[in-house]
């Protein structure tokens, strides 16, 4: 066990963990963050997405012991009012079924319109390919990126 | 319904207690699940305010001193968005704005709420009139109280938007100032249940009803749930079926950070899933220390049944296509002597493998059974078949058991079974201390109730341009289709009509999964047909019309689908999919199917890109009565569609020495953003009773991308999943 200092959704954290605790057992279990969903645990899944300095990785598959300084954004802190473009357009939408994958595919596409403020259609699909809906809400989530960029 | 004093007693208690304590299992998770649902109320009423007091009109809802109408979900959730539809009924009748409505889960109570089940795409369908009559006799309460105040008779009163007017003058009283009063009149036995064409909730879009803590990740579901002195367990189960345990080693595992205990323990009920086996409990306080201690187990597993290959089913399977039963399921007329009179005779087999349902929330459940608790929490399809094992495992009275039901990160059927409800218990009860079990998403593909392996052989006979005879041969693992299967199309239109059905026996746990049976037997049936018709000469539209009208002048054949609606969404597709208005490069495949009291008829339009077969849109027409939601009916039929062609194209699970061929999501296909075709759903206008919306729109989907893709490539598909039946699909 070790003690790791991490920052999450812009606040400090102080953890005891195993340096090979994933980041997802450490949001979900030490923080209370469940939001990060666990799915397979070998990032084939997506419902793990977080931001790691700003852009989509799976927690999953990263070690508390690899994060030290690097910002980590969780769906709980994509927006402080829960009016994120991507959230806003998810809202209207009316994205979700069973909803358990929707946190880590809005982490996917937050990101992904960063980069791309306006995403083409194989940019999306490359971009959310690593995001299973088992709903099979694919059609919605592509509808709302376009929202989210108009 | 719940309208005396002891209940309405107890139900007061409850309530205070639930917002009282956070602590307590069920109270607490009621009280949280509050708090989810206050915030979503918030959004949509900026000024809403949490009543100081709530007056119950019976088990469904209440309605607080300030106008706020909590409704009661019955159902477990699974994504079939019923925690919004249900309720929309009862709102609908008790004629209040559903700004003002707040949804809050129910918990198992069976003698208050019917059938806490979901499955079979059956709740809306079998809750439509009582949750109709629970909102309606609420609304009754309400005038009569109104109408006692001011000495008049119901008639004289009229109840809107949570106001009662005195029709006779401007006289008007709230929802909230009659509220406490009503709730101490006696329940009307006999109620009035609205029009249709008044209907102001049903039939409009409403957002699903814990659309905000969706959006900013609130805790919702099974695998969310944290409680006081709570520990984690993972188990190791047998790596394939007929293997048990022949050593453990957990020298390494105990010295993981974080781990309380590890022993062995045995299935209490060895029907649960089909087998008896001894498996490794890891308990730990943290999910991780419990997973990585489980890894660091040294395990030895041996044969202790048959362990099975699919060469050994596929053989078995064959076989069984070609036996007759002494009794069989259907046998209409004389197949033997039309099949020795037909000028044409066509038979085919289809072949589809094991599927894992794969829920995207691995299986888990809480479960506290210490002391004199008995609580159990988290998400399962059947809570009341859980009470009763659970019952039966701690040999106490149901009424002594708390089950508590979570948001499901899908259900697929994997969850009827309640497998995971009971290991939880056992492991609180042995460590005597609150568990939350989780199933890695290894132990979830491994220890699945699979869809189980089947193959259909077909045969038809055609005499001077009629069909006249069909014969359908199921062979499939554990097990067949359900008997009102047998009573679906072709059922009526066809003179001479046998169905056989031969089960292999099998150590594979198997169940339901998303349309059990038709969610193979529509493709086979309608490629079939398609082929049929191209063997007769005949157009494939044009021999299915023909089918159904046969069927509808033989009213009396017992057949469960209707011709009409039949004809009805197969006219409706045709129009909106522009049917035989070529478009350069696009070939259209048809399937109609019903199922789950539900018309659907699907088009795909598939084209060929880059030497692959690729399915551009799907234009479905669904006759479902009428649609309550049309917001989450969509989503459903889009959703429905989707899967339908994923599993079709990719869905596959076979088995070596007993072990299944996947165990994660890098061994195991599902469909993925980008393969997803371009859908239009049109629903039937109906004013009849809602039926099915989870499951009709999954068994079409698979036979109209065949149709299309032998119309594209003149290759006829038989074989589940189509990906590795042609390189053009690869």
């Amino acid at each position: 066990m070790a003690t790791y200092n991490i920052k999450v959704n812009g606040k400090m954290h102080k953890v005891e963990a195993d340096a090979d605790t994933p980041i997802l057992w450490v949001l979900r279990d030490h923080l209370n963050l469940v939001g990060t969903k666990y799915g397979c645990g070998i990032a084939q899944c997506g419902a793990c997405t977080i931001h790691v300095n700003g852009d989509a990785a799976r927690s999953c598959s990263i070690p508390i012991s690899s994060i030290a300084e690097k910002e980590i954004t969780t769906i709980e802190g994509l927006s402080d009012i829960v009016r994120h473009p991507i959230q806003d357009a998810w809202r209207e939408h009316d994205v979700p079924q069973c909803g358990y994958c929707q946190a880590g595919q809005m982490m996917s596409a937050s990101s992904l319109i960063k980069q791309h403020p306006n995403p083409t259609d194989d940019q999306i699909d490359t971009a959310m390919r690593g995001n299973i809906c088992r709903c099979a809400t694919y059609k919605r989530i592509k509808s709302a990126i376009k929202t989210a960029t108009k | 319904m719940n309208s005396s004093n002891k209940h309405t007693i107890k139900r007061r208690s409850f309530l205070k207690k639930s917002i009282l304590s956070g602590g307590g299992l069920i109270l607490g998770f009621n009280f949280y699940n509050c708090e989810a649902d206050v915030e979503i109320a918030k959004k949509a009423i900026p000024s809403l305010e949490i009543p100081e007091k709530w007056n119950e009109l019976n088990a469904f809802l209440k309605i607080g001193n300030n106008g706020v109408v909590t409704i009661m979900s019955p159902n477990p959730e699974i994504g079939q968005n019923i925690k919004t539809s249900m309720p929309m009924i009862v709102a609908e009748e008790l004629e209040v704005d559903w700004k003002n409505v707040l949804v809050e889960q129910a918990s198992l109570n069976t003698d208050w709420y019917k059938r806490q089940v979901a499955g079979g795409s059956q709740s809306i369908r079998q809750g439509w009139e009582s949750l109709r009559k629970v909102g309606a006799t609420a609304k009754q309460m309400l005038v009569q109280t109104a109408a006692n105040r001011w000495s008049l008779s119901l008639n004289e009163c009229k109840a809107q938007n949570g106001i009662v007017s005195n029709i006779m003058n401007e006289e008007t009283l709230t929802y909230a100032e009659l509220a406490e009063e009503a709730s101490k009149l006696e329940a009307p036995k006999e109620v009035k249940l609205k029009d249709p064409a008044d209907f102001k909730i049903i039939g409009q879009a409403k957002k699903n009803v814990d659309i905000e803590p969706l959006l900013s990740g609130k805790p919702l579901f099974g695998i969310d749930t944290k409680k006081e002195g709570m520990v984690y367990a993972v188990i190791s189960r047998p790596p394939g079926f007929g293997m048990k345990l022949s050593s453990l080693d957990d020298s390494e595992a105990k010295k993981v950070n974080g781990v309380i205990d590890i022993f062995k323990f045995e299935d209490s009920q060895s029907d649960l899933r089909g087998i008896m086996n001894e498996k490794v409990a890891v308990i730990a306080n943290s999910t991780w220390s419990a997973m990585k201690a489980r890894k660091a187990l040294k395990l030895s597993w041996v044969k202790s049944d048959a362990v099975e290959n699919t060469s050994d089913h596929d053989a078995g399977l064959n076989k069984l296509l070609q036996e007759r039963q002494k009794e069989p399921r259907r046998n209409d007329g004389d197949i033997d002597k039309a099949f020795a009179e037909a000028d044409i005779v066509l038979e085919k087999i289809y072949e589809a493998p094991f599927l894992p349902h794969n829920c995207l929330e691995p299986m888990n459940f809480y479960a506290d059974i210490t002391g004199d608790k008995a609580e159990v929490l988290g998400p399962v399809q059947t809570p009341q078949w859980a009470r009763i094992r659970l019952a039966k495992l701690l040999d106490r009275p149901e009424t002594d058991i708390t089950v508590g039901m979570t948001r499901m990160g899908g259900g697929f059927g994997r969850r009827l079974f309640g497998d995971f409800v009971i290991e939880a218990a056992q492991l609180s009860q042995k460590v005597n201390k609150p568990v939350q079990l989780i199933f890695s998403r290894e132990d979830d593909m491994v220890s699945g109730t699979y869809r189980p392996a089947s193959k259909y052989r077909i045969k038809a006979g055609v005499k001077n341009g009629e069909v006249t005879a069909y014969h359908l041969t199921e062979a499939c693992v554990n097990g067949n289709m359900y008997d009102n299967i047998t009573n679906f199309f072709p059922a009526g239109a066809i003179p001479n009509m046998r169905i056989d059905t031969n089960s292999l026996e099998s150590n594979i746990s198997t169940g339901a999964w998303r349309a059990p049976y038709t969610n193979f037997l529509a493709f086979a049936e309608q490629s079939f047909f398609d082929e049929l018709a191209k063997e007769m000469g005949k157009d494939e539209i044009d021999l299915r019309l023909e089918l159904f009208e046969k069927a509808k002048s033989n009213a009396d054949a017992g057949y469960e689908y209707d011709p009409e609606k039949s004809i009805a969404v197969t006219k409706l597709a045709l129009e909106k999919a522009k049917w035989g208005k070529a478009r350069a490069g696009i070939s259209q495949g048809f399937c109609m199917y019903y199922s789950h009291n539900t018309h659907v008829a699907e088009i795909a339009d598939v084209a060929i890109e880059d030497g692959q077969a690729v399915v551009k849109k799907i234009t479905c027409a669904i006759h479902c009565g009428i649609v309550v939601n049309p917001l989450g009916a969509i989503n459903q039929v889009e959703g429905g569609i989707i899967d339908g062609i994923g599993h079709a194209m990719y869905g596959d699970l076979s088995f070596e020495d007993g072990k299944p061929s996947a165990n994660n999501f890098h061994q195991y296909r599902l469909i993925r953003m980008g393969e997803q075709p371009e859908i239009e759903v049109h629903f039937v206008p109906s004013k009849e009773d809602p039926t099915g919306l989870g499951e009709p729109s999954l068994p079409p989907a698979g036979g109209a991308i065949a149709n299309a893709i032998f119309k594209a490539t003149g290759k006829r598909l038989y074989k589940q999943p189509f990906v590795k039946e042609d390189a053009l699909l690869g």
